[in-house]
């Protein structure tokens, strides 16, 4: 294999200092009657030419690809700037470990805290880790901090949260005596008031709510924060959509207590789910009950500013069982490439991009809604998707588009009764005017 | 590395107007009061504005302060810092895949789920497990997702216990993942050999006690030879077995976990399947199963019905989910190409060559540093600062000074039961000239140590900073640039 990098000489060499007659005598540890005793089951080794046109015949299974495509929920197909690929591609960025000696990893750290110090400006919020897994597993980190913080075990979901984010915080909590309960919706879209303002009690340790939400309606960030204040618990504030903070109001002005979600749309690729990028931020105040990595600014013997992981006594590798979280490894080279995105685009472009989304989306929902017997299912203010209701199942919908090579949108009779007429239609800068009204012109063909 | 030119945070060399990203012209109809009844704002306060030259030799400047495998020798231990073939890093970003959106129907996805089902199938034929599940996204959430498994694998027996067995040389993560599943945690002492004491492993293994959760080959490089009869052991009590698969690289090919009496496993694609650790992620961390847990792995597995790939959702003894959509995807195929190129012989080659290396600078090291543990080791090899300390050098002076050798540190003060650790993983893939390199820095080490033991104190001194007061970091936190008033 070409990988390994020594000779036969080398390796003759080798074993005899060991001491070792064969290699084979060096696993004489492990007791001969579990070893291996034949070849694995293992297709041959192929050239790296055999192997590009295996994962090219692969790649051509997925007919995806040549579809017009207006999925979001969670994952959003956004514009990457060449520099992202280009820069984060380097040898230096992708092939080091979690920068544990700081004198030889200050680009990783200082890129770091760059990151966290974004995160804090999108996110109108004190402090920012350097990253989570994915939306998902960030939520369930805020759940299980807000638990830690209020010492209560009773956390207030939001339906209108991403349904696969709610099933990974059940999967969560499911062993550490926390419950959730969840507040439905109005015809706004938005939390429903009245179902919240029950929920409440003084045991519940957070409100957790998807603003756009799983909808793609704007919650009103406020009053959720102030009813969630009411009671003494802790107001979460999901984004699943990043880029939306380009445009609408930071939750960490609105009294979000913590910030946490998904930052894919900032420079990475829909990759079918990952690696995706967690990111949480906080008030100062919960700063030792934070989950995960933070870089922090400090000196050397010299005096000059250098970065280094910092607060690690949160964290497992010291305190091991009485750690906030058992996260070690994150997700640093994507959160690499949002930095080099967020950069990119900066203060006028990000605002841009996100009002251009916001556009396009009122457009296309506008024109679907033009469509004889299509409506849009909510009234509430929403970002760069939008659920339209149709006439009939969208099941077979989706079918009729599908067949002139168009994915609509996401169905959300899955996940949701009573919506199987519904779907989830997504609308990015991607869009071309042109292929909004392909889609318009589609749908009304299928739907006559 | 042009080591005296300080780089700014991007924040200081900002300046209003500039910009490195131009848009087309909105090409729909401007819709006025966009989103009324949503608060805006005014503007992205404190976001940089720079030009695309600008960004692109910041972001060069910055990655010529970090230290990386692909400039040399990356010995930490536990880590697995082996090569990262870079056709795999070209193929992960194949349009096909790059393109493909999670909530795409499994018709429209087949090469995808062909991926999924592809590696979990070498998984299993490699680990010798009935099935794999390639949600967790690294390897402490592999952890998190297979102790879960086995208190549903427990609970649908009638009774999901309290405690998790760790031997006191673990990795910080297993106590802490267990922790997180609802488990109380016992330590289990280790014996002179650095292994797992049977004595007291049996007088701790109660009908309490759910699981032990056990690194094999250990944190020391030691099989833990004995683990047929430690399995018995927990079996017999009915407990399970889990195994940290962070050392699977000593393995592979020569030994499989499932024929060990393993119940649960995750594996670290990052480590043992070359994918790259990208500055502290993205992992990967597929957790493997025995038949008895496999009711329970989260839900969707992939499932194949008339020649095609389907999702199978139907799953009502499922754990749940642990992560949203199907893991990290992209690392996953950077595993399954890696296996490609490798094939079985490559496969049992990588444990080959791991512990032929980790030997050959045991034994070249062996005196010179202090060896705790006589026993035979694998993949890596566990040395102390003892006979350093006598010249009032530590192993942290050992490991600063290293850097200026133009080589990375090992994993130190770890395990914990070797005070003053330098925990050296070579991996595989290492050429004798970069070996010999680090053997001969370790040694001229040692003799400075005595010689001169204050240029090992003031190490390191050839980089762009010098030793950072981690101290003030934690008690003064700045954890983000602002602007100055």
């Amino acid at each position: 294999m070409s990988y390994l990098s020594l000779s036969d000489k080398d390796k003759a060499e080798m074993l005899a200092r060991t001491g070792a007659a064969k290699i084979d005598d060096l696993f004489c540890c492990i007791p001969e009657a579990i070893q291996l005793m034949r070849p694995l089951d293992l297709p041959p080794a192929q050239s790296e030419l055999e192997l590009v046109r295996t994962i090219d015949a692969v790649g051509r299974k997925n007919s995806y690809v040549g579809h017009l495509s207006f999925l979001g929920g969670g994952a959003y197909d956004h514009f990457i700037p060449t520099v992202v690929d280009y820069l984060s591609s380097r040898g230096e960025f992708v092939s080091p470990y979690t920068p544990y000696q700081p004198e030889v990893s200050q680009g990783t750290l200082q890129i770091i805290f760059e990151f966290q110090t974004l995160v804090c400006q999108l996110t109108g919020l004190d402090i920012a880790n350097a990253s989570l897994y994915d939306g998902s597993t960030g939520v369930a980190e805020a759940v299980l901090m807000a638990h830690r913080v209020t010492s209560r075990d009773k956390v207030v979901l939001a339906t209108s949260l991403h349904p696969q984010y709610r099933e990974v915080v059940r999967t969560y909590i499911k062993n550490l005596g926390v419950t959730a309960v969840e507040v439905g919706f109005g015809p706004e879209g938005r939390i429903d008031a009245a179902a919240l303002a029950k929920a409440l009690d003084d045991k519940t340790a957070a409100v957790v709510y998807q603003s756009p939400n799983f909808f793609g309606v704007v919650e009103d960030v406020k009053a959720l924060s102030d009813a969630a204040h009411g009671v003494k618990a802790l107001s979460v504030a999901v984004v699943a959509e990043a880029l939306s903070l380009g445009l609408l109001e930071a939750p960490g002005r609105l009294g979000a207590d913590i910030a946490t979600g998904e930052a894919q749309s900032l420079g990475l690729p829909l990759s079918f789910g990952g690696p995706y990028l967690g990111f949480m931020a906080c008030k100062k105040d919960y700063l030792r009950q934070m989950p995960g990595r933070i870089a922090g600014e400090t000196k050397d013997t010299e005096g000059r500013r250098g970065f280094v992981l910092t607060l690690a006594t949160r964290e497992q590798h010291i305190r091991r069982e009485k750690a906030t979280s058992n996260i070690c490894t994150n997700q640093a080279l994507c959160a690499l490439r949002a930095t080099i995105f967020m950069e990119t685009l900066g203060k006028q472009g990000l605002r841009e991009l996100a009002w251009q989304n916001a556009q396009k989306a009122a457009y296309a929902a506008d024109r679907l809604a033009s469509i004889r017997g299509v409506k849009k299912k909510f009234t509430g203010p929403f970002f760069n998707e939008f659920v339209i209701e149709l006439p009939q199942p969208w099941a077979k919908v989706d079918a009729g588009l599908k067949a002139q090579g168009l994915v609509g949108g996401h169905g959300l009779g899955t996940d949701y009764r009573g919506l199987e007429n519904a779907a989830l239609v997504c609308v990015t800068e991607l869009k071309t005017r042109e292929e909004i009204d392909h889609l318009v012109r589609t749908l009304e063909e299928v739907l006559r | 590395m042009i080591k005296e030119i300080r780089e700014p945070l991007i924040f200081e060399i900002s300046e209003a107007g500039k910009r490195a990203a131009e848009l087309p012209a909105l090409d729909v109809p401007e819709t006025e009061n966009l989103l009324a009844g949503a608060p805006l704002r005014r503007e992205l306060e404190g976001f940089p504005e720079v030009s695309e030259t600008e960004i692109t030799r910041h972001f060069t400047r910055l990655s010529q302060k970090n230290y990386c495998v692909d400039l040399g020798l990356y010995p930490l231990g536990s880590c697995t810092m082996k090569y990262n073939p870079k056709i795999n890093e070209r193929l992960s970003a194949h349009p096909a895949f790059a393109a493909s959106h999670p909530l795409a129907s499994a018709d429209l996805v087949q090469g995808n789920l062909e991926v999924l089902k592809k590696l979990e199938g070498f998984l299993c034929e490699i680990a010798g497990m009935d099935a794999f599940t390639l949600q967790p996204a690294a390897g402490a959430h592999g952890e998190l997702t297979g102790m879960m498994l086995i208190r549903a694998a427990l609970e649908a027996r009638g009774n999901a216990r309290k405690y998790v067995l760790i031997p006191d040389s673990a990795h910080g993560t297993n106590p802490s993942s267990a922790h997180i599943c609802g488990y109380m945690v016992k330590e289990i002492k280790s014996n002179e050999n650095g292994t797992i004491d049977l004595a007291s492993l049996a007088q701790e293994m109660t009908d309490e006690v759910a699981a032990l959760m056990v690194t094999n080959p250990n944190t020391l490089g030691v099989f833990e030879s004995d683990i047929c009869r430690i399995a018995e052991i927990v079996h017999a009590k009915g407990g399970l077995v889990y195994m940290d698969g962070a050392n699977m690289n000593a393995l592979t090919g020569v030994v499989r976990p499932g024929d060990m009496g393993i119940d649960v496993l995750h594996i670290n694609l990052h480590k043992t399947f070359s994918t790259p650790h990208g500055g502290g992620g993205p992992g990967s961390g597929p957790v493997g199963v025995k038949k008895e847990l496999m009711p329970f792995l989260p839900v969707p597995v992939i499932a194949e019905k008339g020649g095609r790939y389907v999702l199978d959702f139907d799953r009502p003894r499922s754990i749940g989910r642990v992560r949203a959509y199907f893991g990290n995807f992209s690392v996953i195929v950077r595993a399954l190409c890696y296996i490609l190129t490798l094939g079985p012989k490559g496969v049992r080659e990588i444990a080959e060559f791991a512990v032929l290396n980790a030997n050959y600078i045991r034994k070249s090291l062996e005196g010179e540093y202090h060896l705790k543990y006589a026993t035979a080791s694998l993949h890596e090899c566990v040395f102390s600062d003892k006979f350093q300390k006598e010249f009032g050098v530590t192993n942290l002076d050992i490991a600063k000074r290293l850097i200026d050798y133009g080589v990375h540190p090992p994993t130190m003060s770890f395990p914990l039961i070797v005070h003053g650790a330098l925990m050296i993983e070579p991996t595989e893939t290492e050429s004798r000239r970069d070996l010999d390199h680090f053997i001969e820095a370790m040694k001229a080490i040692a003799k400075e140590a005595k010689e001169d033991p204050e240029v090992l104190h003031a190490a390191p001194h050839v980089t762009y900073v010098s030793r950072l007061d981690e101290v003030a970091a934690a008690k003064f936190p700045v954890l983000r640039w602002e602007k100055k008033a």
